[in-house]
């Protein structure tokens, strides 16, 4: 017997719902507010119950527009890539600063997706990021913390 | 009232204020197109600014900022599919797939005369009858409220998701419940936090909508490249197209333009209702207008499509000033901010602004109209240009998408917690897209939902825990039957129209 994925991932949504749901029960409200016609855990109570109502709907009734997709001719390996980058980014733009991590994520990035024109690497890289840079901290005067860019004087 | 209007033109026609006009348009319609800087953050930076100014020239320079950042999220909307406000995620239901199709120079002309009208329509409104319309906007309860969210949200439902109407139920159920972590906002009672510092003050608009439109369309390009359904798409984007439009074109947008004006307006004036609803519920509302043949392409690029949602969140921008300046009640969190901005200079909007101070009150308004017209003659030559977006190779351009969504919320928040979560979502969203499942309703349904909730929780003490509220008001019972034909329609366009065997 064959599952289509859109009734697996309403499977998936159907157990979510059914954890938010017991969440929902578990909120701590004010003793006082207990018996309260609504309280903090009213609302997620009722979505909860939703979200078991649609997913479980979904299982159950038959699919009258199901959602065919070729597994086959999607690209993985740079989309895997992209995501480890991103997180790499996330993981470094604290330590090594906006300036520094955001330029090298986009070096990597561009290198990632097949790209080899290395002027342009270059220029959407350093000189785009300290450009936007400026726009934001010097312009809008929006702060950013960059503990590279500090260290060796650029910023206050 | 006519020598109020003179007063106020007198006001904003001065060169100063004509320059502070111009001056917030280009600076809005700059800081509109960055991730993650909509109009609230765009006035907000301009407060600083206008305390040197006198109290009407600090306004209409925030009023400039506030439609150019409109159009500014339109511009990144139809785009690069980042609406970085909740009032431009209609536009880019077709603003998007427009583009896609190498029209991106046409539809971003369409945004602008779009927003142009339904401006010019809503301040004409304003000019007429800005006093009167607060009391009827006063007549609007939390349970018709409540009806009008839940109406809202089965609307985008139903139109947004062809064919997918559980999915799109499923993905408004998610929405309100990412909406519901964090602090509850009336008694601060953690909920969904896991004791997680970083979650006590909710999940981000910026991150939610990044994640599920920036983010996760780049990476559906990325993953379906060697798609073969997906070749011409990829040519298109670089191609960028006429701003002309044809006669047909000009004829679909003459006839959407004046409902969406008014239903927007209208919208904008309750309090708390704001561009947003008005957006979603002119998509809506135009999809049921327009004939069969138009109706399929509704979400694959319609002209009348893209021009309801950007007409009504521009009338609606205006009709937000109607609770703010009569009544004192923000109708939108931009207005909220300029609330703030007014009781900065010493004024307390209300009843009484247009006899106390009529040169602020309709100098505002009048510096509104002024506005639109420099922000068309602002944008339309800068067209070609801006939409030259699209040109950059896929290369370059996928890697930037990133950076900039990962920008707007590192912004906001400054910890890298936020940016794993958005990469988290953005990955279950490219998934969740792959098989259909439509993001639209999630995002709205996450906007709406801490107000969903607060106005439950007002009908329900009222009618002391009985859902009697739901029936008990005509306009009430009058949304709750339109949800519940939509929904019927639904039902029966799936199983009874079609049935399976």
């Amino acid at each position: 017997m064959n599952i289509s994925p859109s009734k697996i991932i309403s499977l998936l949504f159907f157990v979510f719902s059914g954890f938010y749901l017991y969440y929902a029960f578990q909120i701590q409200v004010f003793t006082f507010d207990e018996d309260a016609a609504f309280n903090a855990k009213t609302f997620p109570i009722y979505l909860g119950y939703a979200g078991l109502f649609f997913s479980g709907l979904y299982i159950v009734l038959p699919e009258t527009k199901p959602s065919n997709v070729d597994l086959t001719v999607l690209d993985y390996k740079k989309t895997i890539t992209l995501v480890i980058l991103m997180i790499l980014y996330g993981l470094t733009i604290l330590r090594a600063g906006y300036f520094l991590s955001t330029s090298i994520f986009l070096v990597l990035s561009y290198i990632a997706l097949g790209e080899r024109k290395w002027i342009w690497i270059f220029l959407l890289s350093f000189p785009f990021v300290a450009v936007f840079m400026y726009l934001l901290h010097g312009l809008l005067n929006i702060y950013l913390r960059d503990p590279f860019l500090k260290y060796i004087g650029i910023m206050g | 009232m006519i020598e109020g209007i003179l007063i106020g033109l007198e006001t904003a026609l001065s060169f100063k204020n004509l320059m502070m006009v111009m001056i917030g348009c280009f600076a809005g319609t700059i800081i509109g197109m960055l991730p993650g800087l909509g109009p609230m953050t765009a006035i907000a930076l301009m407060i600083p600014i206008t305390y040197g100014f006198e109290p009407s020239t600090g306004l209409i320079l925030m009023a400039g900022v506030y439609y150019g950042a409109v159009f500014g999220g339109s511009t990144s909307s139809i785009l690069i599919n980042a609406p970085g406000i909740p009032g431009t995620v209609a536009t880019s239901f077709d603003g998007y797939p427009m583009a896609q199709q190498g029209k991106a120079g046409k539809a971003l002309a369409i945004a602008a005369y779009s927003s142009f009208a339904g401006g010019t329509i809503a301040a004409i409104f304003l000019l007429i009858a800005a006093p009167s319309l607060s009391k009827v906007s006063l007549a609007f309860r939390s349970p018709d409220y409540f009806g009008l969210m839940i109406l809202g949200l089965t609307a985008v439902s139903a139109f947004s998701a062809k064919g997918h109407f559980l999915k799109a139920m499923m993905m408004v159920v998610l929405g309100l419940m990412l909406a519901s972590v964090g602090q509850d906002t009336l008694s601060d009672i953690p909920r969904f936090t896991f004791q997680n510092m970083n979650l006590s003050d909710g999940i981000s608009f910026v991150l939610v909508v990044m994640a599920t439109f920036a983010m996760s369309e780049a990476l559906t390009i990325i993953f379906k490249a060697n798609d073969p359904t997906r070749v011409a798409k990829q040519i298109s984007l670089s191609q960028l197209g006429s701003i002309k439009l044809d006669k047909t074109e000009t004829k679909k947008m003459i006839t959407t333009i004046p409902r969406s004006s008014v239903l927007g307006f209208i919208i904008g004036v309750l309090p708390g209702a704001g561009s947003t609803i008005a957006s979603f519920l002119a998509y809506g509302m135009e999809r049921n207008f327009v004939n069969d043949e138009e109706k399929q392409k509704f979400g694959k690029g319609s002209v009348n499509g893209l021009s309801a949602p950007e007409t009504a969140n521009n009338a609606a921008c205006s009709g937000s000033f109607v609770p703010l300046l009569t009544l004192g009640i923000p109708g939108s969190g931009t207005t909220a901010v300029m609330l703030g901005a007014l009781l900065g200079f010493g004024i307390q909007p209300g009843p009484r602004l247009y006899q106390t101070n009529p040169e602020i009150f309709w100098s505002v308004i009048m510096s509104m109209y002024i506005g639109m017209v420099i922000l068309l003659i602002l944008n339309l030559p800068l067209i070609p240009y801006i939409a030259r977006v699209l040109a950059t190779p896929r290369t370059f351009l996928i890697p930037l998408i990133l950076f900039f969504s990962v920008t707007g919320i590192y912004l906001m928040s400054f910890n890298n917690f936020d940016i794993y979560m958005m990469i988290g979502i953005a990955v279950v969203a490219t998934v969740l897209r792959l098989y259909d499942f439509p993001m639209p309703p999630l995002i709205l349904a996450f906007v709406l939902g801490g107000l969903m909730e607060e106005n439950l929780r007002r009908s329900l003490l009222i009618s002391d825990g009985s859902f009697s509220f739901l029936w008990d008001r005509p306009l009430t019972l009058i949304i709750m039957l339109t949800i519940l034909a939509i929904v019927g329609w639904q039902i029966y366009k799936a199983f009874i129209k079609k049935p399976v065997v």
